[in-house]
C-alpha cells in the first residue's frame, strides 16, 4: 500500500477534477429529474385517459432496467437510429430519465396518501378538480415526498459513477485510472473516494433532515 | 428488429442471463444473512455492536454500489490473492445490500408493538425467546416486500459486474455487439431478459404490499 504515492498532489488534483465533473452532472440530473418526475407523477395520479396508462408503461419499463444499461445504450445503441449525444449529455440524459421514473413512483405515491377525506372536502366547497390539487392535495403530499426523495437524490448522485461504462471522466473514472498506475494504490485511492462519496452524501441527508423538522 | 442475433449468440446470452441470476440468488442470500446480523447489531442493548451496526448502515448505505465492488475486486489484488471478477461481483453486491436489508428488517422489528415485548417478558421469556418466538415471526411478513425489492435491485444491479468482467448478462452483450456490430438491437434483447425477470417480481411484491396494507 503506497499512501504517499496514491495522494500525490497530481493524483488528489486529477480526483478533484471528476469530482467536479460528478457534482455538475448529478446536479442537473437532480433538477431534470425532479421537474419531469413530478409532471409524470401528476399524470400517474390524475388517471387521464390514455396518457395515464402509457405514463404508467413507460416508468414501469424503465425502473425494471438496469441503469448500466440505460447509460450504456443511450450512448452507443442510440446513434444506430441516428440520435448521437455527447459524452455529459448522455450521462445526464440517462440519469434523467432513469430518476425521473423512480421519482414519479415517489410523488405519485406521496399524492394518494393524501387523506380522500381532505379532497372531497375541497371539492364541495366547489373547487375544480385542478385547484384541488394544486391547494389542497400538493402541498400534503409533497411534505409526506421529502425523505424518500432525498434518498432518492443520494442515490442519484451514487449512481453517476455507473457512467464510468461510457468513460465519463467522473470521480470513479479518474480513481480507475489512478489505479491503472499501480495496485500499491489501490487501497488507499479506494479509502478516499469512499470517503469523499460519504462525505457529500452525509452533508445532503444533514440537510435534508434540517428541511423535515423545518417543513413538518 | 433483427431476431437472428438473438438465435444466433443465444448460447452466450443464455450464459450471461445464467450467471445475472445466480449472482442475484447468492448475493440474496448474503446480504440476508449479513443485513440480519446488522440489523440484531442495531437493536441489541450493547452499546459497541449497535454503534457498530449504525456506522456500517450509514457508511455503506452513503457510497456508490460500484465502489463497494471496486474494494473486493482491488483490494484482493493489492493484497495479493485476487478475486474473479463474478466471485468480487457478488461479494460486493451482498456487503451493499445488506445494508439496505439491515434497515428493512429493523423497520419490521421496531413495527411490531412494544406491548407484545412487554407481554413476552413478563411471561418470563427472555430476551433472545422473545426475538425468536414472538417479534421475529411478526416481524417477517413485514420484512418480505421490502427485501423482494431488493431482490429486484439485485436483479438490477448485478449488472455492474460487467465494469470488473464478472461474466454476466451485460458483459456477454458487450462480446455479441463487437461481433455484430448491432448494438441497438442486441442491447434491446439484453433489456427483455432483464424485464423477463424484473416486472413478474415487481408485479408480485405489488400485490403483496396491497394485501397487506388491506390488513391493517
Amino acid at each position: 500500500m503506497d499512501f504517499a504515492g496514491a495522494y500525490s498532489t497530481d493524483n488528489l488534483k486529477f480526483l478533484l477534477d471528476g469530482l467536479y465533473i460528478t457534482l455538475i452532472v448529478a446536479f442537473i440530473s437532480i433538477i431534470l429529474s425532479f421537474v419531469i418526475g413530478c409532471i409524470v407523477g401528476v399524470i400517474r395520479y390524475s388517471a387521464i385517459p390514455v396518457l395515464s396508462p402509457i405514463m404508467f408503461v413507460i416508468v414501469e419499463l424503465i425502473r425494471n432496467l438496469p441503469l448500466l444499461l440505460i447509460i450504456f445504450f443511450i450512448r452507443f445503441a442510440l446513434p444506430e437510429v441516428g440520435i448521437k449525444l455527447g459524452l455529459i449529455t448522455a450521462a445526464i440524459a440517462a440519469l434523467t430519465i432513469f430518476e425521473a421514473a423512480m421519482i414519479a413512483e415517489i410523488v405519485r405515491g406521496g399524492l394518494t396518501s393524501v387523506d380522500k377525506g381532505q379532497i372531497e372536502a375541497a371539492r364541495s366547497s366547489g373547487l375544480t378538480n385542478f385547484q384541488t390539487l394544486w391547494h389542497i392535495v400538493l402541498p400534503q403530499g409533497l411534505r409526506r415526498m421529502v425523505p424518500p426523495l432525498v434518498s432518492q437524490f443520494i442515490s442519484l448522485l451514487k449512481d453517476t459513477s455507473l457512467a464510468v461504462v461510457i468513460s465519463l471522466p467522473e470521480l470513479m473514472h479518474n480513481a480507475n485510472i489512478v489505479i491503472g498506475h499501480g495496485y500499491s494504490y489501490a487501497i488507499p485511492t479506494l479509502l478516499l473516494v469512499a470517503l469523499i462519496y460519504f462525505s457529500v452524501n452525509f452533508l445532503l441527508s444533514m440537510l435534508s433532515r434540517r428541511l423535515e423538522t423545518k417543513t413538518v | 428488429m433483427d431476431f437472428s442475433i438473438l438465435t444466433d449468440h443465444f448460447g452466450s446470452y443464455m450464459e450471461g442471463f445464467y450467471n445475472t441470476i445466480l449472482s442475484s440468488l447468492l448475493a440474496l442470500c448474503g446480504s440476508f444473512l449479513l443485513g440480519a446480523l446488522i440489523a440484531i447489531f442495531r437493536i441489541t442493548p450493547v452499546k459497541g455492536l449497535r454503534w457498530f451496526g449504525t456506522g456500517y448502515v450509514e457508511f455503506i448505505r452513503n457510497i456508490p454500489l460500484l465502489l463497494v465492488v471496486y474494494i473486493f475486486f482491488y483490494g484482493p489484488s493489492a493484497l495479493g490473492f485476487p478475486l474473479d471478477g463474478f466471485i468480487a461481483g457478488t461479494i460486493g453486491l451482498s456487503v451493499y445490500t445488506s445494508a439496505f436489508i439491515a434497515e428493512a428488517i429493523r423497520a419490521g422489528i421496531m413495527a411490531v408493538p412494544k406491548g407484545q415485548t412487554e407481554a413476552a417478558r413478563s411471561s418470563g421469556l427472555n430476551y433472545a425467546q422473545t426475538m425468536v418466538h414472538i417479534i421475529l415471526p411478526q416481524a417477517i411478513k413485514l420484512v418480505i416486500p421490502p427485501l423482494g425489492n431488493q431482490f429486484i435491485n439485485l436483479i438490477k444491479n448485478s449488472s455492474v459486474l460487467t465494469l470488473v468482467a464478472g461474466l454476466d448478462l451485460m458483459y456477454f452483450a458487450d462480446g455479441i455487439s463487437t461481433e455484430t456490430y448491432r448494438t441497438f438491437d442486441t442491447y434491446i434483447f439484453v433489456a427483455m431478459f432483464y424485464l423477463v425477470l424484473t416486472l413478474p417480481l415487481s408485479y408480485a411484491m405489488r400485490v403483496w404490499e396491497r394485501r397487506l396494507q388491506r390488513k391493517y
